[in-house]
């Protein structure tokens, strides 16, 4: 195909030419980064969180409040709930990850240093390992002589007695990894304040409840506390008995003591479904604008288009009569189309990269892998044919008669 | 001669039906989507309290042992330093702010009882920030003091319990202290929620919490401390505290004070007594170091907390970019519809009309789109709103169209459609007359 004659059509039409190039250079630009973040968003989502997700209910009770009899009805309840065929674990636990409301605690390897080495979060709640079904990778699950009651802990921190201190921990790999890098986490020591924690066993992955900070999503740690705040976390046996497990548990829960509120029932996949919220409402409206673009971009063309054939419709016929076939006509527009979208997607390109930094800066996005160049050109070069395709046949539809009207 | 161009732009118009309605609902998507977002960006970033936030300060001190001063101050006060700044009383209003949750009920109808959300502040809150009163009113600073067991309610409150009517007087139970309630609140639903706004640096970008409604209850700040012990959140504790939710005296921070000061030079004064407060406080060996205090106005501690949440501005630029792709997009196919007329224009040209005269025939014909796709672009943009309502963030409810939005909704499609039109105008009517006539 020969492409000068295309070109030297073009420098006439200039400015046309420059407003389907830039509209192909925009759209690329941000379908390109939309994408980006769409795809990031999607990641986050699908966040893996090291607990067995779908098959645990969580419940939250309000204002068991100050009570001093508040661990003897944290075992009633336990006990209780226990009893309904279906559950297989239960915990009184402190929170549950991505349950948006966390507690957390600067950590130093080393008593001396003067700031924290990181921020974890505090996992605790007897029987938590197995209830949440965490996969303990090194070293022990706690033990049940480990555990202390949390209110102790407090009286006892208050009283600066070290002694009546947690002493054990289980932390994360990725934690392990952060703290101690290549070596083994197991037996090794850090603090909260200056109570000193050895780990004695390391969980795979146990997100936290709340993500401020991507990387450290994974830091959390599993202190011997029991629980009595009125939080239960139910293990089912499948994933199927949920739904009755839950109502059974609400019913049974009511009838130990019907003057509580239930703040929170739901399960694991609610919580993960209510965190990533906005997530998915952001990826929602992106793929809706991304859709809305190359749409009104395609629609572009085909106006552009249309209306370049009807404007060389004689030329087009002399074109025919002088021997050019159809094909070679549906050609001249193709390859026309190709030239701008060229054009239109290497501007969009260094626009994507320039957008990408910003966003980088604003945003805190990661950088915009390369594998999205390739792949917004080619889809935008393919939606440029087709666009043009209407347009193309419909010149290559017009007779060499026309050649021989009105010149 | 703009009723002729108007009835010339429709004929044309209804000529080419296709490229009509591809020109109309590029501009209507494009407004559409950028009033959505900008109406959301306008209501999220406005000013909570116009006429007022020039005079609301947010006096900051940092009893943070571990901090420094070349940091940032902690964002919130312990409670030590709130309470003896508040009763320092050297601001023209000051008022103590913390919120907390409790169970609440009404104890002459046997309801059920709820969850609720209470604020605990002092009398000077109401005067500070206009709160409107529909029924009673606050309490007085000897009621603070007395810690008298009365209650504000907010008017969804006031509906959910006594169906509207005026319930001062009423009784009602917070977790199992019984109040009067001395007030009711109108409709009030600051954007933000900036009383209790903090730790927005931490956020990440996501801050659509902030836009929360306010509390229903509200009661006087030592009141509350009494009624609710033991459920208070600190914003962050250096050590643990003694009791969980008992925070006086606590080595926490949980506490906003807000002041307001009328004149400049007390600005001055205010800013050197809380600089004098920390010194004074480092000297007694109660803060490690007193030289990072701050006081923000309201506006720049909003902005500080960067209120409004990244993805909204996310959405605003998005749209924005995809206006100009509309835009360009429209341009280009009226300077395939103007250009298509040459012979017309040629005609018209020959017959006398002024370059002027097409050019101006050009604009009415773009107008024209544009106010049509400003009517398609307005439904978009309520349609817009109408699914951001369906979304489950706490600013939903606001999102509504407000006259200037409505208003501004059809200014920018007639400048987005003019601005379009100017280059196929201008090349329209640059047409020369006798080329054409010679080829029609």
């Amino acid at each position: 195909m020969d492409i000068l004659p295309i070109l030297s059509t073009l420098r006439r039409h200039k400015i046309t030419a420059f407003l389907v190039i830039i509209e192909i250079a925009l759209t690329c630009a941000i379908v390109c980064n939309a994408v980006f973040i769409i795809s990031q968003r999607l990641d986050r989502m699908n966040m893996p969180s090291g607990v067995d997700e779908h098959r645990l209910l969580d419940i939250q009770l309000a204002d068991i409040g100050a009570t001093s009899d508040q661990k003897s009805r944290t075992l009633t309840d336990l006990a209780a709930l226990r009893q309904i065929p279906g559950v297989s674990q239960v915990a009184s636990v402190r929170q549950v990850p991505f349950g948006n409301s966390s507690s957390n605690s600067g950590i130093k390897l080393d008593t001396t240093q003067k700031s924290e080495t990181l921020s974890a979060t505090l996992y605790s709640g007897e029987n938590i390992v197995p209830t949440f079904g965490v996969q303990l990778i090194a070293g022990r699950d706690l033990l049940p002589d480990e555990y202390l009651d949390f209110d102790q802990v407090v009286r006892a921190a208050a009283a600066k007695d070290a002694k009546s201190m947690p002493h054990v921990v289980l932390i994360t790999q990725k934690m392990a990894e952060r703290l101690w890098p290549g070596q083994q986490a197991l037996g090794k020591q850090f603090y909260i304040s200056d109570y000193p924690l050895t780990v004695v066993g390391v969980v795979k992955e146990l997100i936290r409840p709340s993500i401020w900070d991507e990387s450290a999503k994974s830091y959390s740690m599993i202190l011997p506390m029991r629980m009595a705040h009125g939080e239960y976390v139910i293990r089912t046996a499948t994933p199927q008995d949920r739904d009755r497990v839950l109502a059974a548990a609400l019913a049974k829960l009511k009838e130990i003591n019907p003057h509580r509120v239930v703040l929170k029932k739901r399960t694991m996949d609610d919580v993960r479904h209510e965190f990533f919220q906005d997530d998915r409402a952001m990826a929602g409206l992106l793929v809706g604008v991304c859709l809305a673009l190359l749409v009104v971009t395609a629609l572009g063309i085909v106006g552009l288009g249309s209306f370049w054939v009807a404007q060389r419709r004689r030329q087009i016929g002399v074109r025919r009569a002088l021997g050019a076939t159809r094909r070679n006509i549906l050609n001249y527009f193709q390859t026309e189309n190709f030239l701008l979208a060229t054009i239109g997607i290497a501007v969009g390109m260094v626009l994507a990269y320039g957008i990408n930094l910003a966003l980088m800066v604003h945003y805190e996005l990661p950088r915009l892998p390369a594998i999205y160049f390739p792949v917004g050109a080619l889809s935008l070069w393919v939606i440029g044919q087709l666009a043009v395709l209407g347009p193309a046949m419909r010149a290559a539809a017009v007779p060499p008669v026309v050649a021989t009207r009105s010149v | 001669m703009f009723g002729y161009y108007l009835d010339l732009a429709f004929r044309s118009l209804a000529r080419n039906r296709v490229l009509t309605s591809l020109m109309v609902l590029a501009i209507a998507v494009g407004i559409g989507a950028s009033m959505t977002t900008l109406t959301v960006t306008h209501l999220l970033s406005g000013d909570p309290l116009p006429g007022r936030s020039q005079h609301i300060y947010y006096p900051q001190v940092d009893a943070i042992p571990k901090n420094t001063d070349d940091k940032e101050p902690v964002d919130k006060l312990d409670y030590q330093s709130a309470v003896d700044m508040w009763r320092a009383h050297r601001a023209d209003r000051q008022a103590l702010v913390v919120e907390s949750q409790l169970k609440l009920s009404d104890p002459a109808s046997g309801t059920p009882p709820v969850m609720s959300m209470m604020l605990s502040t002092t009398a000077d809150f109401f005067p500070m920030f206009d709160v409107p009163f529909q029924y009673g009113g606050g309490w007085s600073a000897q009621e603070d003091e007395s810690r008298a067991r009365v209650a504000v309610i907010t008017d969804d409150l006031n509906q959910k319990l006594f169906a509207g009517a005026n319930s001062v007087g009423r009784t009602l139970r917070l977790r199992n202290t019984d109040v009067r309630i001395v007030g009711v609140l109108k409709p009030w639903r600051p954007s933000p929620q900036f009383y209790t706004v903090a730790g927005g640096r931490f956020s990440n970008g996501d801050t659509a919490d902030f836009y929360g409604k306010p509390q229903d209850v509200i009661t006087p700040f030592f009141t509350g401390l009494e009624i609710n012990d033991g459920s208070f959140w600190q914003f962050t504790c250096w050590s643990l505290p003694e009791r969980m939710g008992h925070l006086q005296n606590a080595p926490c921070v949980w506490l906003s004070l807000w002041v307001q000061i009328d004149s400049p030079a007390k600005v001055a004064d205010y800013r050197r007594f809380v600089a004098d407060y920390a010194a004074q406080q480092k000297a007694m060996g109660r803060f490690t170091h007193a030289g990072n205090t701050r006081m923000r106005s309201l506006m720049e501690w909003l902005d500080f907390n960067g209120v409004v949440p990244a993805d909204v501005r996310l959405q605003t630029w998005l749209s924005f970019a995809f206006l100009a792709i509309c835009l360009f997009n429209t341009v280009g196919l009226l300077l395939a519809k103007f250009l298509r007329r040459s012979g017309e224009i040629g005609v018209r040209r020959a017959l006398g009309a002024s370059r002027a005269a097409v050019f101006a025939q050009c604009m009415v014909e773009s107008g024209v789109i544009g106010l049509v796709g400003g009517l398609f672009g307005l439904l978009l943009t309520l349609l817009g709103l109408w699914l951001i309502r369906q979304q489950p963030v706490a600013y939903a409810d606001l999102a509504r169209l407000d006259v200037p939005m409505f208003l501004l909704t059809f200014l920018a499609s007639l400048v987005v459609s003019l601005l379009a039109g100017v280059l196929p105008a201008y090349r329209a009517c640059r047409v020369a007359p006798a080329w054409q006539l010679k080829t029609l």
